[in-house]
C-alpha cells in the first residue's frame, strides 16, 4: 500500500467543533422533557398518551415525507421536538386523532413541503397547532384544571386569559399558581417554573441566547403595563413562557442576528399584548410567532451584520443580493 | 486565557472561535532536520508571478545560490538549499494552490556546501540598497500568505505614510509553535530585523502582538526589547487568544482599534504588518547577505516526538515526518499550515515551501454535510462581520453575482465559520468556489 493512497484530501478547516444539529436537537428534547414531564404530572396520564403519539406521527410523517421526495431521511430529532412542541401547546385532553392531523401538517405541510428543516417559514409545532385550532375549535375549546389525582376525572374550567375566568384566589396566589403550573391551560404552558428551568439548560447548552426570551417577555410587561392591565400576570399567563424560551428562538424560522432576533421578540411581544387586548383571541403567543415568521426574511435584510472596514452607516444601505 | 464577558453574554459578536491549542511543541527546542539528498523548488511559493530559472539542467549549485529569479512587479527569487547538480526542470502540482508549477529539482552532493555572502552595516545602506538586499534573498511572509516582502516594504513616495509596524507573533493556529520557538529562542534577530524595517519605513512606532497562550514568548520580547537599541517605542502586546487573532486586519483591530477600508491593504492606515519569521530572516538578509534557504517548522500531530525543526525548502514533507518518528499507524491526513486553514496534501513526498510553517499529521475523519439550519453561528463567528451562510445557498444555486453584495471578496477564508457549523458544511470551499466564479464573471463582463 502506498503512502498516497491512504491519505484523504478534505478541505479545511481540518478539525471541528463538537457541535452537531443532532446534538443540539437532542439538547432541546432533553430541556423539553422538563415542561413535558410538568404537563403529564398536571393533567393526568392521558397527556403521556398524547405526547407519544404526537412524536411518534411527527417522526413518520417525516419518514413518508422524505420516502414521496426521495430524500434520504436523518433521524437529527427535529421532528421528535416538533412533536412534544405541538403536544405541550394543544388543550390536555385533546382528542388524540387531533394531534395526530396537528402532526401531519406540522411536519407533512409546514416543514417538508417547504424543503424539510432549514427551508421552512413557519415553526412547525406552531402551524400545526394553528391547523387544528382553526380545523377543530369545537374539540379543543375545552379547557381543564390541572388532576389532583392522575386518574380522575378531569374539571372543565376557563383558562387564566380567557373572558369566562374567575377566581377566588388573592393576587399573591394566583402568581404562585401561575408559576408553578396550578392553573388551566395547554398541556405544556402551565408551569413558568418548569419552562424556566428547561429554557436555562437551553442557555447553558449555548443552544439559544437571552435576546429573544428577554426582549419576547420584557415587550409583554412593558406594553401589558402601560395598557393599563398587570404586567406579572400577563407574562405568567398563557402560552409566553414556552413560546419565549422554545419557539420564537427556533433558528430555522427566526432572524439570523442578534439585531435581528431582538426586533423579532419585541414585535412578537407587541403583538401577544394586541392580540390578547384588543383581538378576539384569548391568547396571542402562537400566532405572534407565526406573523413574525413571516417577516424573519425582511428583518434579515436589514439587520445585515456590518462588514470589518465598511463605514458604519453605508453598510447598511447598500442593498447585496439583488 | 482572557474570558470576554460581553461575547460570554452575547452582546457582542464572538468574531472568532476557541479550538483547542495543542501546542505540544511549544517546548521543543529548534533543532535542525536532516539534509535532504534532493530538493524539488517550486517556482511558485509566492503570491504574484513564478520565478524563472536562471540555472540549466547539469549545473552545479552551492546552498543560496539564486536558481530562479523574480519577473514583474510582484514575484520572489528562489535560491538553491542544498548542494549539488540541477536536474531537467519539471513540473509538479503546487503544494498550495492544486495548479500545475514548474519545479527545479537538485540532486544532492551531500557536502552542503555554502556560497559565500557579503555581510552590511544597515545605517550605511541606502533605502534601495536595503530593499535589493531583501529582494535578493528571496524573502516572502512567512506567516503563510508568503507575499514577497520587498514588494510589501516597497512604499513609492506618493503612496500614505507609514507611522507604525505591528509584528504578528500571534500564532493563533492551534498545534504551531514555530513563531513562539523563534521568539523564545532568536527575538534579538527578530528584533534586529524590525529594527531595519523601522528605519526603511522611517516608523518611530511599533508593537508586537502575540497570544496570552505563549507567555514564555511576551516574556522573551519584553526583556529582549529592553535592552535592544530599536529607533522608536516598541511594546509587546498580549492579545487573547483566539482564532483567528493573525490574520492581519483582526490583529489591527485588537491592537490599535483600527479597521482597514473593506478591499483595502493595512498600509491604507499607515500600518505594515509582518510576521516574526519574516523579520528574522529581513535581518538575515540585510545584516548576512543571507539569503531565504530554510525556516522553522513545527511537525506536530500524530507522529512519535513532534519537534520544531529548521528545515531546507523543497525537503519531502516524508523527510521531516520520518525525523519526528513517522505517521502513527491510524493517521490518514498531512496538512501544510494549521489545522484550521491548512491544505491537505496528496501525498508524502510533496515538497516543504517558504510559506509552510507546519506539518500536521492528523486522523481525520470528514462530517456528513446536512442542511443549513440557519443558526446563525457562522456570522457570530466571522471575524471579517460577513454572513457565511449565504455564500453556500448562494453558491449553490449558482447565483453569483449576488455574491459580490454580501462581500464575499471580504472573506480571509479563516475556516471560524465552518469550525462550528452544526451542519457540518465545508462552508470555505464553497467560499473558495464563489470567489473563483465570481472574478471569472467579472473578467467576463467588463
Amino acid at each position: 500500500m502506498t503512502e498516497q493512497s491512504r491519505l484523504t484530501l478534505s478541505p479545511a478547516p481540518h478539525v471541528r467543533g463538537k457541535t452537531s444539529i443532532s446534538r443540539d436537537m437532542y439538547l432541546v428534547v432533553l430541556a423539553l422533557l422538563l415542561p413535558a414531564a410538568g404537563a403529564v404530572y398536571f393533567f393526568g396520564l392521558y397527556v403521556l398518551l398524547m405526547l407519544g403519539v404526537g412524536v411518534i406521527s411527527c417522526v413518520l410523517t417525516e419518514v413518508a415525507a422524505k420516502a414521496l421526495r426521495r430524500k434520504s431521511f436523518h433521524m437529527d430529532g427535529s421532528a421528535v421536538i416538533t412533536g412534544l412542541l405541538l403536544v405541550l401547546v394543544l388543550p390536555p385532553r385533546s382528542p388524540l386523532w387531533v394531534v395526530v392531523i396537528g402532526s401531519v401538517f406540522a411536519i407533512g405541510i409546514a416543514k417538508e413541503a417547504f424543503g424539510g428543516l432549514g427551508c421552512n417559514i413557519f415553526n412547525p409545532a406552531l402551524a400545526g397547532r394553528a391547523f387544528v385550532s382553526i380545523s377543530f375549535a369545537g374539540v379543543l375549546g375545552r379547557w381543564i384544571l390541572p388532576t389532583t389525582s392522575w386518574l380522575a376525572d378531569a374539571v372543565t374550567s376557563a383558562t387564566p386569559l380567557s373572558e369566562g375566568f374567575v377566581t377566588t384566589m388573592t393576587k399573591p396566589e394566583l402568581y404562585r399558581a401561575l408559576f408553578l403550573g396550578h392553573v388551566g391551560g395547554s398541556a405544556g404552558e402551565t408551569s413558568a417554573l418548569l419552562i424556566l428551568i428547561g429554557g436555562a439548560m437551553l442557555l447553558a447548552f449555548g443552544i439559544i441566547k437571552w435576546h429573544i426570551p428577554v426582549f419576547y417577555i420584557a415587550t409583554v410587561f412593558v406594553l401589558s403595563w402601560i395598557m393599563g392591565q398587570d404586567p406579572l400576570f400577563h407574562i405568567l399567563a398563557g402560552g409566553l413562557m414556552l413560546g419565549a424560551f422554545f419557539m420564537a428562538t427556533d433558528y430555522v424560522t427566526g432572524p439570523l442576528t442578534t439585531r435581528g432576533r431582538i426586533l423579532f421578540a419585541v414585535g412578537a411581544g407587541v403583538l401577544v399584548v394586541l392580540i390578547r387586548l384588543i383581538g378576539s383571541m384569548p391568547e396571542g403567543v402562537a400566532y405572534s410567532i407565526l406573523v413574525m415568521n413571516a417577516f424573519t426574511p425582511l428583518i434579515d435584510r436589514y439587520t445585515r451584520p456590518r462588514p470589518l472596514g465598511m463605514p458604519r452607516k453605508s453598510a447598511r444601505t447598500r442593498a447585496g443580493g439583488e | 486565557m482572557k474570558v470576554d464577558l460581553f461575547e460570554v453574554l452575547g452582546i457582542r459578536r464572538a468574531e472568532g472561535v476557541h479550538p483547542p491549542g495543542h501546542k505540544t511543541t511549544s517546548e521543543a527546542m529548534i533543532e535542525r532536520a536532516p539534509l535532504p539528498e534532493r530538493v524539488v523548488l517550486p517556482m511558485s511559493q509566492h503570491i504574484g508571478a513564478p520565478a524563472t530559472p536562471v540555472v540549466a539542467p547539469g549545473d552545479h549549485v552551492v546552498v543560496g545560490q539564486r536558481v530562479a529569479e523574480a519577473v514583474g512587479a510582484c514575484s520572489a527569487s528562489i535560491h538553491a538549499t542544498i548542494s549539488g547538480e540541477v536536474k531537467p526542470l519539471t513540473t509538479i502540482v503546487s503544494p498550495t494552490t492544486g495548479t500545475p508549477t514548474g519545479a527545479i529539482v537538485i540532486e544532492g552532493d551531500g557536502e552542503d556546501t555554502w556560497g559565500t555572502f557579503e555581510a552590511a552595516d544597515p545605517d550605511s545602506l541606502s533605502s534601495e540598497e536595503i530593499l535589493a538586499r531583501i529582494a535578493d534573498a528571496g524573502i516572502v511572509g512567512l506567516g503563510g500568505a508568503a507575499f514577497p516582502t520587498h514588494v510589501k516594504l516597497n512604499r513609492p513616495p506618493e503612496s500614505p505614510a507609514i507611522h507604525t509596524v505591528l509584528v504578528n507573533g500571534a500564532e493563533c493556529e492551534p498545534h504551531i509553535t514555530s513563531d513562539d520557538r523563534l521568539m523564545r529562542e532568536k527575538p534579538d534577530r527578530i528584533l534586529a530585523g524590525l529594527r531595519v524595517v523601522m528605519q526603511l519605513l522611517s516608523v518611530h512606532r511599533a508593537y508586537v502582538g502575540i497570544e496570552d497562550n505563549k507567555p514564555r514568548a511576551i516574556e522573551a520580547m519584553r526583556q529582549t526589547i529592553q535592552k535592544a537599541d530599536l529607533p522608536g517605542d516598541v511594546s509587546v502586546i498580549a492579545l487573547g487568544t483566539k482564532y483567528p487573532m493573525g490574520a492581519e486586519k483582526t490583529m489591527i483591530k485588537a491592537v490599535l482599534g483600527r479597521e482597514v477600508p473593506e478591499g483595502g491593504f493595512p498600509t491604507d492606515i499607515g500600518v505594515a504588518v509582518q510576521n516574526v519569521a519574516t523579520l528574522a530572516a529581513v535581518a538575515d538578509a540585510v545584516l548576512d547577505g543571507r539569503p531565504l534557504v530554510e525556516r522553522v517548522v513545527t511537525i506536530a500531530g500524530s507522529v512519535a516526538t513532534p519537534r520544531n525543526l529548521i528545515s531546507r525548502f523543497g525537503s519531502p514533507a516524508s523527510l521531516l515526518i520520518d525525523a519526528c518518528g513517522g505517521m502513527s499507524p491510524d493517521a490518514n491526513s498531512i496538512v501544510f499550515g494549521g489545522p484550521m486553514m491548512g491544505i491537505a496534501q496528496a501525498s508524502a513526498d510533496v515538497p516543504l515551501l517558504k510559506s509552510t510553517n507546519c506539518v500536521l499529521i492528523q486522523r481525520e475523519v470528514a462530517g456528513i454535510e446536512r442542511d443549513c439550519i440557519r443558526c446563525g453561528r457562522c456570522i457570530q463567528r466571522c471575524p471579517m462581520g460577513l454572513m457565511p451562510l449565504m455564500y453556500v445557498s448562494h453558491v449553490k444555486k449558482d447565483m453569483i453575482a449576488e455574491l459580490a453584495g454580501y462581500h464575499v471578496l471580504s472573506c480571509v477564508e479563516c475556516g471560524a465559520c465552518a469550525y462550528d457549523c452544526p451542519a457540518s458544511i465545508p462552508i470555505v470551499s464553497y467560499i473558495k468556489l464563489g470567489k473563483a466564479k465570481l472574478r471569472q464573471l467579472g473578467r467576463r463582463t467588463p
